[in-house]
């Protein structure tokens, strides 16, 4: 295998990682703060792809603008849902919240499935990230390099967030001890909405920059769904950090998979997953309950 | 008197109109209704069998059709399990459609079993009508030597003798290349590598690179549907063409070029047995199918499905009767004859023979409007789109 190829192989499974490390994310944070796993996050990030294609099919809003625009819209229908339905099953097993959010997804792609068909529509790379660099290696769509850098600079700037500002410390102590939070003057149920919508929002985003790239289709977010469920949890569920840097190192180890042994691209992150449960059964960056 | 003589001529009338022997026919319509099948087959399938049922005016002639329809969600066991229960317990006498491969094998085997009627419009394996044939099965749209025959005959003349496969890897994607890479050679061209990716993908990226690195001119695609859309797109992205390869999508639905876009999907070669704008018989037929399926042009599955339920019919009327060796051996004697697929005739096999034809996707600048996506480029005629008998390896007839 030519060094080339390989440095080739690495960008495009760093781009993927991208992806995964948005997704993962969002989930992470809704995990880490309500403690829902939340299996409506492939549906949202569905959603925020097709909202981006109405968008500029139905009002003429293009790509930037949906950018900006879809996560927000996204964000306050997942903070509706929130509220009207997570939230009361707060009080219930994990399971429960699982199970909603699981059978939400089924309802979201099938009312999306029966509008649009299966097929897919198309959503054209916006004129701006065209074309692309020859870095000598391989051709790097300017679309792809934008994905990654977009990637990074939120996946930093929500771990910032969590982890150094006064916004993020009430959210971490909410997290651990509500009733003694909201003894300080915080409301924490409003928190708990905010931090959803932030989630879903994060996959919405997913869903914008995925348009241009795969088909927008609602089955998109079905498929991704469960790889990304296994990227939370070798990183460690509800781990910031764990998700982000577990999503780009997956991606970028499934992307050399499809190079050295294709047939195995579709099960390596799972093979991986059971390797780190067994090792180490709170997840690379996840802590010791 | 006079009111005897009223009702005597009421009860000639009565008799002159009534037909001598109703015939009830049962016909079930299985595909995927929910999958990423279910754009190309699902329910317009079942729209085009209904419109075969009224244009052939089945009630007229004494013929009861009744349409009954499934999801076999393109599983084996799903579709062979409701097959069973279609044929035990519920009377139907044909089963039509039935896109991918595997599943149309299983019910292929299940209506031998049983002694019906398979008419397969859906599916593309050879296999279906080649070591696996049944005399029971008719294979009428397309397959996948028929596919590479179109696409890869045409390639190869243009000079383009070089070939890199990027393979879905399942029964489907597996027959295809295999029956394109043994074109190719046969014809003096190479294959200089392949990549079998697990089915369904979304990122080809990787493939792509790999077929960039291998410096075949030609990319063949053995894969179809969503898997197809995104390869293509993604090798828009990526340079592919620019850099002086060129792709073969060995199988492409209009639906496929719908979802693409024509921006990507320009200059692509199709090999089609059908295009809703190729005559005024398929304009009329597509016009009166958009009207029922929210504006959306039929594929040529769903084209399969009408023009095979109408020679079906047409077997029933011709043998007054359900009698499934009788309707077969009928459909295999007869000439098969109509608006969307022409003249044409069905082997001992099972595969049915009729011309192919061999489009190119449209620049935007060509296209008028939506769904006129094709412009002709050649005219396969049936004699050498298909196998013959001897060369599928069935050892009917």
């Amino acid at each position: 295998m030519p060094v080339q190829v390989l440095f080739g192989q690495l960008l495009l499974g760093l781009i993927n990682g991208s992806f995964y490390a948005l997704l993962s994310l969002g989930l992470a944070v809704i995990f880490g703060m309500l403690n829902v796993i939340n299996f409506a996050h492939g549906a949202f990030y569905m959603v925020g792809a097709f909202l981006a294609w109405m968008a500029l099919t139905y009002l003429g809003v293009n790509y930037w603008a949906a950018l900006v625009l879809v996560p927000i819209v996204v964000a306050i229908l997942g903070m509706i849902v929130e509220r009207t339905m997570i939230a009361r099953l707060a009080q219930l097993d994990h399971l429960y919240s699982l199970l909603l959010t699981f059978g939400l997804a089924l309802m979201i792609q099938g009312v999306f499935r029966n509008f649009y068909g299966v097929s897919g529509l198309p959503y054209s790379i916006p004129g701006e990230l065209a074309g692309g660099i020859n870095l000598g290696f391989m051709f790097l769509p300017n679309y792809r390099a934008w994905v990654i850098v977009a990637s990074i600079v939120v996946c930093t700037g929500t771990w910032l967030l969590i982890d150094k500002t006064r916004l993020g410390a009430y959210l971490r102590a909410a997290t651990e001890n509500p009733v003694l939070v909201g003894a300080f003057g915080i409301n924490v149920p409003r928190l708990i909405t905010l931090t959803y919508g932030f989630g879903v929002g994060l996959a919405a985003l997913a869903g914008v920059l995925a348009a241009p790239i795969y088909s927008v289709n609602p089955d998109m977010g079905a498929d991704l769904i469960i790889i990304v469920f296994a990227v939370v949890v070798i990183g460690g569920m509800g781990s910031i950090l764990g998700a982000i840097a577990t999503g780009f190192g997956l991606g970028i180890i499934e992307g050399l998979t499809k190079t050295f042994y294709p047939q195995g691209s579709s099960v390596v992150i799972f093979v991986i997953m059971a390797i780190v449960l067994l090792v180490k059964p709170a997840g690379l960056f996840g802590k010791v309950a | 008197m006079q009111l005897r003589l009223v009702l005597a001529t009421a009860a000639v009338a009565l008799l002159s109109a009534a037909p001598a022997l109703a015939i009830d026919v049962k016909i079930g319509v299985l595909n995927d209704r929910s999958g990423v099948y279910a754009d190309l087959s699902g329910e317009g399938s079942v729209i085009a069998a209904q419109m075969a049922v009224d244009d052939f005016k089945a009630a007229d002639k004494g013929i009861n059709v009744s349409i009954v329809s499934a999801d076999h969600q393109n599983k084996p066991d799903i579709a062979s399990s409701i097959a069973r229960q279609w044929y035990d317990q519920d009377g139907v006498d044909a089963i039509f459609d039935v896109p991918t491969s595997s599943a149309a094998l299983a019910v292929s085997q299940v209506t031998k079993e049983k002694n019906k009627v398979f008419i397969d419009s859906g599916a593309g394996s050879t296999d279906i009508v080649g070591k696996s044939c049944s005399p029971n099965t008719i294979l009428w749209t397309y397959d996948t030597y028929a596919l590479a025959n179109g696409t890869a005959r045409t390639l190869l003349k243009q000079g383009k003798s070089s070939w890199f496969f990027i393979t879905a890897d399942y029964a489907f994607g597996q027959a295809l290349e295999r029956d394109t890479a043994a074109i190719v050679k046969n014809l003096g061209g190479t294959v200089t590598g392949d990549v079998k990716y697990p089915f369904p993908g979304s990122d080809f990226s990787s493939y792509l690179l790999q077929a960039q690195g291998s410096g075949a001119q030609i990319i063949g695609l053995a894969n179809a549907g969503g898997d197809t859309v995104n390869t293509v797109k993604q090798a828009a992205e990526f340079g592919i063409t620019k850099g002086g390869q060129s792709l073969a999508a060995l199988l492409v639905f209009i639906t496929d070029v719908h979802a693409m876009g024509l921006e990507t999907a320009q200059g692509l070669l199709v090999t089609s047995a059908f295009y809703w704008d190729r005559d005024d018989g398929t304009r009329a037929f597509a016009k009166a199918f958009a009207a029922k399926n929210n504006g959306k042009m039929p594929t040529m599955v769903q084209a399969g499905v009408y023009a095979s339920v109408l020679d079906y019919l047409k077997a029933v009327d011709a043998t007054k009767g359900k009698d499934s060796k009788a309707v077969l051996d009928w459909m295999k004697a007869n000439p098969t004859d109509d608006p969307l697929f022409g003249k044409g005739s069905i082997l001992a096999n099972g595969r049915v023979l009729h011309d192919m034809y061999l489009y190119q996707v449209k620049s935007p600048a060509e296209s008028k409007g939506a769904w006129d996506y094709f412009k002709l480029v050649d005219t396969i005629p049936a004699k050498d789109a298909f196998q013959t008998v001897e060369q599928s390896g069935c050892t009917l007839g």
